[in-house]
């Protein structure tokens, strides 16, 4: 099998080689995504199961999509993890889908650990698509893979995170995945959102967007979830605006040529102006179209070979 | 995978013959140029095609385009390989629609390449007709196949291996019969 | 009846000595000690050898969940102290979190009633400090001390309530028994499923800060110095709880305190390591590496008195399934001895008798039995016997215990309790029970 792994769990643990061949993969993939018949027979007969205890709909039909352009039948499953407490235990769902013939499982849940605990019950392939808020390896490999598409290379650049770094998996998995592969990361965050720790691992941590960004070669802006000021952590959504909101002002302390990427679905004029949202340096729907590159070449390399 | 050279069939000139007649004959057979495509299959129709795109342009004076097709995606067994082969761009930036396409590839064994080859195009748009050049038939078609321009027929036995070089990727350009010790069967083109 | 264990060496922890000699016991007593001990035998006694072994006072494990009544799926009276001779334990005291709550008398009986028919090891239940464990109102602490409870303790939970804490301490101290406190912030903690620190920033998983525990510490020891009461503080796990443990101590209060063999030898570096495997999810959660030293450092220097298990048991349901929704705890009573042993003793980060201290005569002391946790002439004849060459692997499967729950399964340990006598009677040898 070409990866080292029979999982994707994490870009944390995943080797650096596994990572380029995933993205070297997903170069090629791409191209099918232009044709006018988006359908390759690879992955004919197999069948991808998608398990969402999260609500999602742009990773999940992502997902989908790759399955299918690839050939593969695809399940859909949508759940919330209450329903999970009380009824059927995740194990249990989990083995149910394995016995009726499903090859390979792509969860998203809202426990961090969760997708390390299916696959250790598991025989087919576990894919996290979210799993709490510990990491979300392939939007960190969509977003690494855009990057690499107009820089040439990872390494070496400068990249900023702008937002919730501390209950973001997308921003944990993207500090992994770029530091492995050469990048100097920089998060930016109020305070109660940044976690400790953060110089330990390699990381520049600042409480300012605009020491964040500067010099920056990609700025990387999160989704804010409205949840956190409910819980105190922010004073209003206002406030964060004002302070932390990636305008035309502040992007333009990055590099010139700097790229912008949101994971989505964003909330404009809150994180993200439309301005810079809508400008010339975003490449934030090219990030959609990689990711679904990016899930067809994960699948090929799990399941397009022969049988362990 | 251990394999000693047995016989050189063909050498750098005897390629150069067999392609320069393999381009005139795939002018003459179709009268011209006109709406033909060459596209070379992954990895060493590749460098076939190039040249002889080079090589008509030389007699016509015009430009054939040129793609490069990957069939890793559409062969028939990906599930049975005990290594799984990396997959690598398809580029045809042009239509075929309603075209002629000249699929090039090094080697024509059992079929099966050319069979997924056929399906890759399909996927890729509707042509006129498709004709097959190749630089060596060897034999042992496993699939209804034939080409329509062969630059050698050399018979072989399954235990041998045909190894086509070419200096674009390997140091030389030969065609060299290679006997296996039966270790590793190549799953045929 | 008579009992000679004869040709081992004698651990005493009260002088620290290790020294060749035998125990003669009698009637549940121990009547002679030292290398003439066997001249006063009856030619009818049992002999049990104890060559090349180490003769120490009966281990006490003062911080046990035997489940029973209420979880009988995890554990019971039985199978808990099956699990406890098993492990080298003559006496072990149990929390009162079960279902019903041990609030009242009736209930302490019944566990000690229902111990005492088994037959095996000494089971010494706590009472709760609130009734129903409902951390709002005193329960009935003097008539459960008659009916026979040795402490008092609402772990599982902590006392929110300091005035509810406060009372207790007092009324406690009229009886002389112990309030043992599980001191948690309940807010600090909320949602919280391992340390909070590098790993759980890593993990993704909420965190727990030391100051949840260490705040509470201090709170409990100040109303400790307010009321004069018996404070001990249960699972210490942070080197801030100790720091202010040892505060309090220098303004003369009175407290003692317990660590878990967890808490001396794993990290929650553990938990990213194993995969999120539940058997690393326990309260306290497993800490930092610099807390760990400072346990360490703390079982060497005598701050911290007991080593106590808080065994927890928990069934493959309540543990197998997304680590947030794990229940919390690790059991202890079997692998106590073997990883001390294997991780402290031998290595020699902590010395044999300090340890064995921790497990005998600090807990002897903090419940006031007398007559338990000693190596003398006049005390009960509660005695383990240490094998500290047998090398062996650590597996649940074989446990007495019907639980499974702990992170040490598989591991390859050096060390066992080869022998268990209580009250004079060999309750277990080579890890077979004797009824």
């Amino acid at each position: 099998m070409p990866l080292s792994s029979r999982d994707v769990l994490s870009l944390r643990e995943m080797p650096i080689a596994d990572i380029n061949l995933i993205l070297e993969t997903a170069e090629s993939l791409r191209e099918i995504l232009d044709r006018p018949i988006k359908k390759v027979p690879t992955l004919r007969g197999k069948t991808v199961v998608t398990f969402f205890a999260e609500a999602s709909t742009r990773t999940r039909t992502s997902f989908e999509l790759a399955a299918k352009y690839m050939s593969a039948d695809t399940v859909s499953i949508s759940t919330s993890t209450s329903a999970l407490t009380k009824g059927e235990s995740l194990k249990d769902t989990a083995y149910t889908l394995e016995a009726m013939g499903g090859d390979c499982l792509i969860m998203r849940h809202g426990v961090s650990g969760s997708c390390h605990f299916l696959a250790r019950l598991l025989e087919s392939p576990v894919i996290n698509a979210g799993d709490g808020t510990h990491e979300h390896p392939t939007q960190g490999l969509l977003d690494m893979l855009t990057i690499r598409r107009h820089k040439g290379t990872v390494e070496g650049l400068r990249v900023a995170i702008v937002g919730d770094v501390f209950h973001s998996r997308v921003a944990r998995s993207n500090m992994w995945g770029l530091t492995k592969a050469g990048a100097s990361v920089a998060v930016a965050a109020p305070a109660t959102l940044l976690p400790d720790g953060l110089s330990e691992l390699g990381i520049d941590a600042y409480t300012s967007v605009e020491d964040a960004v500067q010099d920056a070669d990609v700025v990387m802006v999160l989704r804010l979830q409205r949840e956190r000021q409910a819980k105190g952590l922010l004073p209003s959504l206002r406030e964060y605006a004002r302070l932390y909101c990636v305008n035309a002002r502040r992007l333009a302390l990055a590099k010139p040529d700097a790229l912008l990427l949101h994971p989505g679905p964003m909330n404009r004029g809150i994180e993200i102006s439309s301005e810079v949202a809508d400008g010339a340096q975003s490449v934030i729907l090219e990030q959609v179209t990689n990711g679904v590159a990016v899930r067809m070449a994960i699948l090929y390399l799990l399941l397009g070979g022969a049988a362990e | 995978m251990a394999s000693q050279i047995k016989a050189l069939i063909m050498d750098r000139e005897a390629i150069r013959r067999a392609l320069f007649r393999i381009a005139h004959e795939i002018i003459e057979r179709n009268q011209g140029v006109d709406e033909l495509v060459l596209v070379g299959v992954r990895r060493r129709g590749v460098p076939l095609a190039a040249r002889l795109q080079a090589i008509i342009q030389e007699i016509e004076g015009r430009v054939v385009p040129m793609g490069i097709l990957d069939i890793t995606l559409y062969r028939d067994d990906l599930t049975t390989r005990r290594d799984q082969p990396l997959v690598r761009s398809t580029e045809v930036p042009f239509a075929i629609q309603g075209r002629t396409v000249v699929l090039v590839d090094d080697v024509l064994y059992t079929g099966r390449t050319v069979r997924a080859a056929l399906d890759a195009l399909m996927d890729l748009g509707r042509p006129q007709s498709i004709q097959l050049a190749v630089l060596v038939d060897r034999g042992h078609r496993e699939l209804p196949v034939r080409a329509d321009y062969v630059g050698k027929n050399v018979p072989t036995s399954r235990r041998e291996i045909i190894s086509v070089r070419l200096s674009e990727i390997d140091d030389q350009d030969a065609v060299v019969i290679e006997q296996s010790n039966g270790h590793d069967l190549e799953v045929g083109a | 009846m008579t009992l000679l264990i004869k040709g081992g060496k004698l651990l005493d922890p009260a002088s620290g000595t290790i020294s060749p000699g035998d125990v003669l016991c009698r009637d549940g007593k121990i009547v002679a000690l030292g290398p003439d001990a066997a001249n006063m035998a009856a030619h009818e006694a049992e002999v049990l050898d104890a060559t090349g072994q180490i003769v120490t006072p009966g281990l006490i494990d003062m911080h046990v969940h035997l489940r029973d009544p209420g979880q009988e799926y995890k554990e019971d009276i039985i199978s808990g102290t099956r699990a406890a001779a098993a492990g080298g334990f003559t006496t072990i005291a149990c929390m009162p979190n079960t279902a019903p709550v041990i609030d009242h008398a009736a209930m302490v009986s019944f566990v000690r009633e229902r111990a005492a028919s088994s037959g095996l090891v000494n089971v010494l239940p706590y009472g709760s400090i609130s009734k129903n464990l409902a951390g709002a109102e005193l329960a009935e602490i003097g008539d459960m001390v008659v009916a026979g409870a040795a402490g008092f303790s609402d772990d599982g939970k902590p006392v929110t309530n300091g005035e509810l804490m406060r009372n207790a301490l007092r009324y406690a101290k009229m009886y002389g028994r112990p309030v043992i406190a599980h001191s948690e912030d309940m807010h600090l903690a909320e949602d919280g499923h391992m340390h909070y620190g590098t790993w759980s920033n890593v993990l993704g998983v909420r965190g727990i800060p030391a100051v949840a525990e260490a705040g509470m510490i201090a709170r409990d020891c100040m109303l400790a110095e307010l009321t004069g009461g018996c404070l001990h503080v249960a699972h210490v796990s942070t080197e801030l709880s100790l720091s202010v443990i040892s505060w309090a101590r220098s303004r003369g209060v009175k407290v003692s305190c317990e660590v878990t063999p967890h808490h001396l030898t794993l990290t929650d570096e553990l938990v990213s390591l194993t995969g999120y495997h539940t058997n690393t999810k326990v309260n306290p959660p497993l800490r930092s590496a610099s807390d760990v030293e400072a346990m360490l450092a703390g079982l060497c220097d005598g701050s911290i008195e007991v080593i106590a298990s808080d065994h927890a048991p928990h069934s493959l349901d309540d543990k197998d399934v997304e680590y947030n929704f794990a229940a919390n705890g690790i059991i202890g009573l079997e692998t106590t001895v073997p990883v001390l042993l294997t991780k402290l003793v031998i290595p020699g980060a902590v010395d044999l008798p300090t340890v064995i201290r921790a497990l005998t005569l600090g807990p002897a002391r903090v419940l006031g039995l007398e007559t338990k946790g000693r190596l003398a002439v006049g005390m009960d004849a509660d005695l383990t016997l240490l094998d500290l060459e047998h090398r062996w692997v650590i597996d649940p499967a074989k446990f007495q215990s019907k639980s499974r729950n702990t992170p040490f399964a598989g591991w390859e340990v050096q060390g066992r309790a080869a022998a268990t006598i209580v009250g004079g009677r060999v309750v277990q040898t080579g890890g077979q029970i004797r009824v």
